[in-house]
């Protein structure tokens, strides 16, 4: 193998005391994917942060080309070819999508940006990423998916030689994460050393060259090419053997709880919509960003209220035109966006866990404080929230305990019908069975439990049955005994519509 | 609460000096004045405090209190109409306005600012017109009701309370309970914390606004009764001019973020008197009424941004413990 393109040598990093990197060495050589995996908290972004120019080490030495250098700023890591993706969107939304893309750096002539420059450059590596949109769209405009691939094309721009993407496909479909992972195999090709964090360790395993593991701040292991599979990552991130990832286990389907019929969404209101969940089913709710699955789960929630169309709740009508109509009816939703939709960050864990009871244990408007304080006492035991106490602002909690937090002002409303909007997003292994373990209990319980995710692995592992959407109609139902990758991706693409309609 | 002690120490500070550069401001007379004053703005600001928590803003309420304010004295005095039908009307006018900026704010999804700026000159203009500019008052009629505002209740000997504290009372611990001890004040915390998580929440997020925005008017139409009781008369043309901003400072100063979701009562009552101490020193201590502006404007800018270093030396901290428990874990 060449010399390594970016080599990290015993880098640590502390922060206000604290020590977030210890002695942590890496090496990317060209043409290579290294997957970076490791649970929350052990120091990936952190360490892709420093390779990027936007935090400086503590101690340790980056390399690159085999000379030590220091990255003092994300500029000179850009002139260096170094490009960092970030987790979250950087993106001004009221600007298109061309200048977003050479935002900072614009081509300019007299001063002046040259805009049929921006065009067609923009137009260019728009393609690269297989995003079909005009560079003058506003990218408050696209879904999150489009906007992640425009924060690519924005990486690509600038040619780099070293690519650093932390999550790149956490908020994207599985049809944008395909191209993703194709056009990943394209620059690999054309010798781009490429950094790759992920908490999919499906897409891991097809992708990576090598991985790189990280525990607690520490180097806790690598896998060349041959040795990576499921088990052997799970092991090196948690220390020990996960007995079983998904805890699915076959439910006995009682009678039908949440009974759909042709519910019509603003996103898609020449499709209808019909279906069933059963009293402890686990039904999973696949399909390609823009299927109009949130739109689904917010309409029956009320959010969003359908046009047309009638759910019933145990065999009663019910019109959620509000989610306390919603709620009145037992529909519990945990909304796809954490941050904006499930918490308010800025208060406490116990005002979060009690804001969707309060009205409930009211004592003629006044707050029941004995049965917050009550509610309090149940869920953070039973939900394992770990934090610093029950008024600790949200916001600083973990994401998979914030996740958690947000399940569990949910489950005191002791919902009938228990919908989850991408219940694992950014939440790592640990919370993630955990979550699993919770969406097990409740269909045990009795409750309809319908959820919606962009990743195909935990639909896999934990429906009892499959409904697929494409482009706002249902184009299939898999049993589990008919699942795989390829039948749900059939459907979702919309290949199979024809055939699922005649059934 | 633990927010309110920086305001409490500038307050003290603040009478300290004044105390201190100005014999007449420990006289009877003087503390009466001052708690008089900060009893009418006081009530002002508890009401614009709710609009505030939930992240709006309510810039109409001293053109309210213009409005209110000459209105009750041409209802009795110039139209003769009978005192009760008098105070429903003007009750009634305030509500309204609050409901009327409520519903534009949810159903037409008008921002704040734009409606109660138009509110601001509205309700002014009004006034103005109804009265041609003319100042109205009670003259020597009313002086029972007058009472409510000019009224002293015995407290030490040489020392009266001033009536509108009264009010002030009544209204702070309401609005306490109300926000602390409700599940509505509750919403109405956590709807200017994140709006959307609390539509998400079932929160009746339209209702709460609604009923910030008429619990501000509705206050500044009590505010306006209790200023025009006080003076016997009102002028339309400047009667409640920039009161808004006086209440608005006094919510801010007083631990009301803008950024909706933070707010106490206390804090505020003590905001609405810093600001009438200041006024008060500023009349007493300077010959020149004429920078009175600028000193209440840098008084308040040092104050909030005394706050926010407060903040980020405190999140900073919190950051850096959240980190350990991170490591750690």
């Amino acid at each position: 193998m060449a010399s390594p393109l970016l080599e990290a040598r015993q880098i640590s990093k502390s922060f206000a005391g604290v020590r977030a990197l210890k002695e942590v060495s890496l090496s990317v050589y060209p043409g290579e994917v290294l997957a970076v995996i490791g649970e929350n908290g052990a120091g990936k972004s952190t360490l892709m942060k420093i390779l990027a120019g936007v935090q400086a080490p503590d101690s340790g030495a980056l390399l690159l080309d085999g000379t030590v250098r220091t990255i003092g700023s994300v500029q000179e890591a850009l002139s260096l070819g170094i490009a960092l993706i970030h987790q979250e969107l950087n993106l001004a939304e009221t600007l298109d999508v061309g200048a977003n893309i050479f935002l900072g750096r614009e081509p300019h002539r007299f001063g002046w940006v040259d805009a049929g420059r921006v065009n067609r450059e923009a137009s260019l590596v728009l393609e690269r990423v297989g995003l079909r949109v005009d560079p003058g769209t506003l990218v408050g405009d696209l879904t999150i998916g489009q906007q992640q691939l425009v924060e690519i094309a924005k990486a690509l721009s600038v040619n780099a030689r070293v690519l650093i993407m932390d999550e790149p496909t956490s908020s994207l479909s599985d049809h944008e994460t395909q191209v993703l992972l194709s056009l990943i195999r394209e620059l690999r090709s054309k010798g781009v050393g490429i950094v790759y964090i992920s908490h999919r360790l499906g897409e891991v395993r097809g992708l990576a060259d090598r991985v790189e593991v990280l525990r607690d701040g520490e180097n806790a292991g690598r896998l060349l090419k041959d040795e990576i599979s499921h088990g052997a990552m799970v092991q090196l991130m948690v220390g020990r053997e996960l007995s079983q990832y998904y805890p699915h286990q076959t439910h006995s389907a009682g009678e039908v709880v949440l009974e759909v019929k042709g519910l019509r969404t603003r996103a898609h209101p020449g499709e209808s919509v019909d279906f069933h969940v059963r009293a402890g089913e686990v039904v999973g709710m696949a399909g390609l960003v823009g299927a109009g699955r949130s739109e689904l789960l917010e309409a029956l929630f009320g959010v969003v209220p359908a046009l047309q169309g009638t759910v019933r709740v145990s065999g009663r009508l019910v019109s959620p035109g509000s989610p306390r109509g919603a709620m009145d009816a037992r529909i519990a939703l945990v909304p796809e966006d954490r941050k904006h939709q499930g918490l308010f960050l800025e208060m406490g864990v116990r005002e979060n866990l009690s804001i969707t009871s309060l009205h409930r244990d009211q004592a003629g408007g006044f707050l029941n404080r004995p049965a917050e304080k009550a509610l309090c006492e149940e869920m953070i035991p039973a939900m394992r929230i770990k934090s610093a106490g029950v008024d600790q602002p949200v916001q600083f909690l973990s994401g998979g305990n914030q996740q958690k937090v947000v399940i569990g002002k949910w489950l005191a409303t002791r919902p009938r019908v228990f919908l989850l909007d991408e219940p694992t997003r950014g939440v790592d292994i640990g919370a993630k069975q955990e979550i699993y373990r919770l969406m097990e209990e409740l269909a045990a319980k009795g409750v309809a439990v319908l959820f919606v995710s962009s990743d195909l692995e935990e639909i896999l592992g934990m429906s009892d049955r499959v409904l697929v959407l494409h482009e706002g109609r249902l184009s299939g139902e898999l049993l589990r005994s008919e699942l795989s990758e390829e039948a749900v991706m059939r459907l979702a693409t919309g290949a199979h519509t024809e055939a699922a309609t005649a059934n | 609460m633990k927010k309110s002690f920086g305001i409490l120490g500038l307050l003290v500070a603040v009478c300290v000096v004044t105390a201190l550069l100005s014999g007449s401001f420990l006289s009877a007379y003087n503390i009466e004045n001052v708690l008089r004053r900060s009893a009418l703005f006081g009530i002002l600001s508890i009401g614009v405090g709710f609009v505030i928590i939930t992240g709006g803003i309510d810039l109409s309420l001293g053109s309210v209190v213009c409005l209110v304010g000459c209105a009750l004295p041409w209802l009795l005095s110039v139209q003769h109409w009978p005192l009760p039908l008098a105070l429903l009307a003007v009750t009634a006018i305030s509500l309204g306005i609050g409901l009327f900026h409520g519903l534009l704010i949810t159903k037409l999804r008008i921002q704040p600012f734009i409606v109660t700026l138009c509110g601001l000159l509205l309700y002014r203009g009004i006034a103005r017109g109804f009265t041609a500019d003319q100042t109205v008052g009670f003259g020597s009629e009313f002086k029972t009701l007058r009472l409510l505002a000019t009224g002293k209740i015995p407290f030490l000997p040489g020392f009266e309370l001033p009536a509108p504290l009264l009010f002030l009372g009544v209204v702070a611990v309401l609005a306490a309970v109300f926000l602390n001890r409700t599940i509505f004040g509750r919403y109405l915390l956590a709807l200017g914390r994140n709006p959307q998580a609390a539509t998400y929440s079932g929160i009746p997020t339209q209702r709460m606004t609604v009923l910030a925005y008429v619990i501000s008017s509705g206050l500044a139409g009590l505010g306006g009764v209790l200023f025009v009781l006080d003076v016997n008369s009102a002028q339309p043309v400047d009667f409640g001019n920039f009161y808004e901003l006086y209440a608005i400072a006094a919510a801010v100063l007083g631990g009301c973020s803008l950024r909706g979701g933070e707010g106490s009562i206390v804090g505020i009552l003590i905001g609405a008197a810093l600001m009438q101490v200041l006024r008060n020193m500023i009349t007493l201590v300077t010959t020149r009424n004429n920078v009175e502006f600028a000193i209440i404007g840098a008084v308040i800018l040092l104050g909030v941004v005394a706050d926010e270093l407060a903040r980020r030396i405190a999140a900073k901290r919190r950051a850096a413990q959240v980190l350990q428990n991170a490591v750690a874990g």
